[in-house]
Formats: structure tokens, sequence, C-alpha cells
């Protein structure tokens, strides 16, 4: 049986970590440039529990699609169309986890352990190392400015189906706008 | 070690009852500043965070057969701070924090020092930061590693009892009051009392 559209989890899934990653993006952007205070102090640690968050969602995630296959893409897209769509979708998988995994790396090598929402500790999986720190630091704001990009280019793809192919790619990931 | 030390100490030593072996009569007073650390440990949003001070100096007296006769002073370079990380080192040079300018030391005077039982013994004195003078007690294990006298000890320290931290900083629920304070004193012995 294949499914004509994403199962009402993964929809949930979708609209959830985007909205989260957006806002974790947002705020990584500017508490770094925040002068030392109890607020950047706070700020930190809520970006930081908010990106374990994502990362344990993107695990949910990857653990249902594996059992839960997409739909279909349209017979009509070109095939290089088609394997650029899954090679993009790996691509946002793979970031999605790296990047929090980066995170918590560099927490780790800057001395700085995570404490999820101040109660369930993650280990430090590096010992502290200030020059490793730092350039995990430059791997996760790479790492971030990667998926923005790719981002940009999966919202581009999907408004171009919406309103160029005029398909049903965007509709079945957000039902509201199916047309008929 | 023991065979070195003349006669009459060794005599006084078992005239005192203190066994031949566990140098009874020994005092420790000679500060080996590279063997010895001062580290502590403060709690930013519920996690601990590790740091050092990196220069101090310690002028001490102790034989484990006299105790109460014991003293101590320590004089600390807090500019030699690592408080985790750099924007932490340069933000408690500040005034909200050790207005390093003013007060570029910190300090500890002995009163007392309490046998308590074993190898485990009390310190108090006077600490004073930042033109703050507080009362502290800090208990301490007393060993001896390789003819050095190792102490130990530790205590809880409210960074607010000496306005360290204050103004936006006194919100201890992003930096809490208390800081643990470990230190590792190792001293060789002195020159053998007359
Ligand atoms: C998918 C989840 C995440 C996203 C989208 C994200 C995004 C970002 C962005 C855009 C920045 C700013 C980069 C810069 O200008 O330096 C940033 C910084 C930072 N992130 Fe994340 N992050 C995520 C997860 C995490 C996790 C899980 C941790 C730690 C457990 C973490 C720790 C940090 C830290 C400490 C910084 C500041 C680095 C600095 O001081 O410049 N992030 N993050
Ligand atoms: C941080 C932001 C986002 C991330 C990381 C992300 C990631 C993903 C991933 C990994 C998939 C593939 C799902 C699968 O087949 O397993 C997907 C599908 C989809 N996304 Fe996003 N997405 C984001 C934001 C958006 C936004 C803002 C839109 C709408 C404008 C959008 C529209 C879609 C659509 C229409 C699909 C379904 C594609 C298909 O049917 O094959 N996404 N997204």
């Amino acid at each position: 049986m294949s499914a004509t559209r994403y199962t009402p989890t993964a929809i949930a899934l979708h609209w959830l970590m985007a909205v989260l990653l957006v806002g974790l993006f947002g705020v990584g952007l500017y508490m770094h440039d925040l002068p030392l205070s109890p607020w950047k102090l706070r700020v930190y640690s809520w970006h930081k529990w908010a990106g374990v968050t994502a990362f344990a969602l993107v695990l949910a995630r990857l653990a249902w699609r594996l059992g839960h296959r997409p739909p279909a893409l349209p017979a009509a897209m070109p095939a290089w169309q088609q394997r650029a769509a899954h090679g993009l979708h790996h691509l946002l998988y793979l970031l999605m986890l790296a990047i929090p995994l980066s995170g918590w790396l560099m927490s780790s090598a800057l001395g700085f352990q995570t404490v999820w929402f101040g109660v369930l500790p993650l280990p430090d999986l590096l010992a502290k190392d200030k020059e490793l720190g730092e350039t995990l630091k430059l791997v996760h704001m790479s790492l971030n400015f990667g998926l923005a990009a790719l981002v940009v280019a999966h919202v581009g793809a999907a408004v171009k189906h919406h309103l160029i192919d005029r398909d049903d790619i965007l509709s079945r990931m957000l039902p509201f706008l199916a047309r008929r | 070690m023991t065979l070195l030390r003349p006669a009459p100490t060794l005599f006084l030593a078992l005239l005192l009852g203190a066994s031949a072996g566990s140098a009874g009569a020994t005092e420790f007073g000679l500060f080996q500043p590279e063997k010895s650390s001062l580290t502590f440990v403060s709690k930013q949003m519920g996690v601990p965070v590790d740091g050092k001070f990196k220069k101090f100096a310690a002028t001490l007296a102790f034989d484990p057969a006299r105790p109460a006769a014991a003293s101590a002073k320590f004089d600390l370079d807090l500019a030699s701070i690592d408080a985790g990380s750099k924007d932490a080192n340069d933000e408690v040079v500040g005034k909200a924090w050790f207005n390093l300018k003013a007060f570029p030391t910190a300090s500890f005077v002995s009163t007392a020092v309490k046998p308590l039982g074993g190898d485990k013994y009390e310190l108090a004195g006077k600490l004073s930061i930042k033109g703050k003078t507080q009362d502290v007690t800090a208990p301490f294990v007393f060993r001896q590693e390789g003819g050095n006298g190792v102490f130990d000890g530790g205590f809880v320290l409210k960074r607010l009892d000496f306005a360290v931290g204050d103004g936006i900083w006194s919100d201890v629920s992003a930096v809490a009051n208390e800081v643990q304070i470990k230190f590792r004193i190792v001293a060789a012995p002195a020159a053998p009392r007359k």
C-alpha cells in the first residue's frame, strides 16, 4: 500500500522541528554577541537544552521514518530532481544530527557540561581542551550555515512545486493547502 | 630522612611518646608552591565549572604532634585566576567581581587549628577578600608523603559575603552563591626546632 501523504506523526515532527530549528538558529546568533551577564548564561543554557531536545526529536523522527516510507514523489518529476530531493533530505537529516552533536561536544571541550533542563546531565564525551573547543565552535557554526543554506533550497523547492509545478508536494506536508 | 634528623630531636620525640617512625616532632613549614594547588568549583546555571588560582603563597608552621601551636597565612594573587573560560577571566577582574584594581590580593590568616581525630583537623581563621573580612573554618586531612607534609582540605565560600559578583551578578540562580574551595598545600619540614 503506498501512502499519498505523510503520516500525521511525520507531519507533526517535521513542523515541530522546523520551528525549533529556526528558533535555535536565531537564538544562537543572538546570544553569541551578548556581553557576559546572567542573562547570557541563561540564554546559553536554554539554547543547549532546546538543542538537545532537537537531537532527541530527530532520533525519534528517524526511528519513525525507518518504519514508515514517505509517499513516492510524483512520477512526472524528472529522475534528477527526484535524486536531488532525496539527497537533500538525507543531508538535512545528517545536519540535524551533526549540529546538536557538535554543540554537545563543543560544550564538553570548553568545560561546560550540558545538564538537560538542569536535571539530566549528559556525559562529557570529550575532556576539557580549549583549542578543540574553539575548533568545534567553528564546526558548529559552519554546519549551521550549511543547514541554513540547505533549508533555503528546501523551502524554495517546496514553493516551486506548489506554485509552478502545481503538484501536491507541499500540501502532503501541509495538508490544509490541499487543493480540491 | 629520619636518620638525618639530629639526635636530640629524635630523643625528644621518643620522650614525648611519639613512635620513632612517624616523625612526630617534625614541623612542616617550607611551602612548596609547585606541588600545591588552590582550585574551586562554581555553579553556573546549576552546572559545576572548575577554576583555579595559579599564584598564591603560604607561610605556615604545622607539627602534627602539636596542632594547637600551628599557624598559617595565605596570600592569593587574584589576577592569577582561571575561572574556566576567557570570558569569565575577563569578567572577574571587574568591579562587580574582585575589583582587581582596588583589591589585587586576598588573604587568610589562621586563628586556630583543632585536631578532629585521626589525621583530620580543622583550620579556623579570617578570610579577607575585596576589603571584607569573615571568619571561615575548613576541615583538612594531613598526611606525610615522601617526607613532605600534605594538607588537603576545603570549604564552601559564600561569594556574596564578600560582595564578589554583586550588581546583576547577585542573581544566584545564574551563578550560585556557594563556591566550593579546595586546597592542597605541600610543605617540606622546616629546620628542626631547638
Ligand atoms: C539543532 C540544534 C542546534 C542549532 C540549530 C544550533 C544553532 C546555533 C547557532 C546558529 C549558533 C551561533 C553560531 C555562532 O555564531 O557562533 C550556535 C551557537 C552555540 N551553540 Fe548551538 N545549535 C544547536 C544545538 C546546540 C546544542 C545541542 C548545544 C550544546 C549542548 C549547542 C551549543 C551552542 C553553543 C555553546 C553556542 C555558542 C558558541 C559561541 O560561544 O559562539 N548548540 N548554535
Ligand atoms: C529547519 C527547517 C526544515 C528542515 C530541517 C526540514 C527537513 C525536512 C526533511 C528532512 C524532509 C524529508 C522528510 C522525509 O521524507 O523523511 C522534509 C520534507 C518536506 N519539507 Fe521540510 N524542513 C524544514 C522546513 C520546511 C519548510 C519551512 C517548508 C515549507 C515551505 C518545508 C516543506 C517540506 C515539504 C513540502 C516536504 C515534503 C517533501 C516530499 O514530499 O518529499 N520544510 N523536510
